[in-house]
């Protein structure tokens, strides 16, 4: 006999929690305190630079400690992005295959969009010496 | 139990035509909506990152892309989307850590704030965009 509070049936079933739930929402939120000051530094700044069209623009990308922070900044905004949207996906979509498939969408997204905007900002850090 | 054999078993949200409206619930669908609509919306700055990582050319195309008015309603929508889920997202956090603003007149005023502080944030941001 099972010391377990489930029963049987339950146990058969295997519907308990994912077990993954305490992980994601700490993630989440540790990822929301980060945005708390990335925020509002980049759309101060982001207002700035792209007023000056490209010169301006790379100008502010290329500034080391501006690099820095623009990589930690997607990379916090990325993955509370996927993080949110796995909730959003998992709250409404029940069929397994389509909420899967759209799960394995937002992870390939979510990763894309960070590889891609983070090796821009480190192509015009590096090439501007 | 065979016509769901393909429909994971666990429990679904309730969609919105389930809720009563009130104002801590607008705010509560107004976060998830405004985190789906930043979704969208950081393909926006990715377009323009790797934009000004390729060259003056294809920057100017991205540029005036933004510049457009169907651009600039994209990012004003933006700016909305982030002022709202930033202040909501902050009440989300006192939520959690202090445990405080359960109340449910406190909720309600909090929601009330949110909103109001979306709408001068966006309007602070277009100024600064416009004007300074």
């Amino acid at each position: 006999m099972s010391n377990s509070l489930r029963t049987p049936a339950a146990q058969v079933r295997g519907l308990g929690a994912a077990r993954e739930g305490t992980t994601h929402y700490i993630r989440q939120r540790v990822s929301a305190i980060a945005l708390i000051f990335f925020v509002p530094w980049f759309l101060f700044s982001v207002i700035q630079a792209g007023k000056g069209g490209y010169e301006a623009a790379t100008a502010w990308i290329a500034s080391p400690l501006n690099a820095i922070l623009l990589v930690l900044a997607l990379g916090a905004a990325f993955y509370h992005m996927r993080l949110g949207m796995q909730t959003v996906v998992e709250d409404y979509i029940g069929k397994t295959s389509t909420r899967q498939a759209l799960l394995i969408l937002n992870t390939f997204v979510s990763v894309g969009l960070f590889a891609a905007t983070a090796l821009s900002v480190l192509k015009i850090w590096i090439s501007a010496g | 139990m065979a016509s769901q054999q393909n429909a994971d078993p666990r429990p679904l949200s309730p969609h919105l035509q389930q809720w009563k409206w009130h104002w801590t619930m607008a705010a509560s669908i107004s976060h998830r909506v405004s985190g789906c609509v930043l979704y969208v919306g950081t393909v926006l700055i990715a377009a323009w990152a790797i934009s000004a990582a390729m060259g003056p050319e294809a920057y100017a195309t991205v540029e005036g892309l933004l510049l457009s008015w169907f651009g600039q309603l994209a990012l004003f929508g933006f700016t909305a989307a982030i002022s709202y889920h930033f202040a909501n997202g902050i009440r989300h956090l006192i939520w959690d850590g202090p445990g405080a603003g359960f109340a449910p007149g406190t909720a309600s005023a909090v929601s009330v704030f949110n909103f109001a502080f979306a709408i001068l944030a966006t309007v602070g941001i277009w100024s600064l965009v416009y004007f300074v």
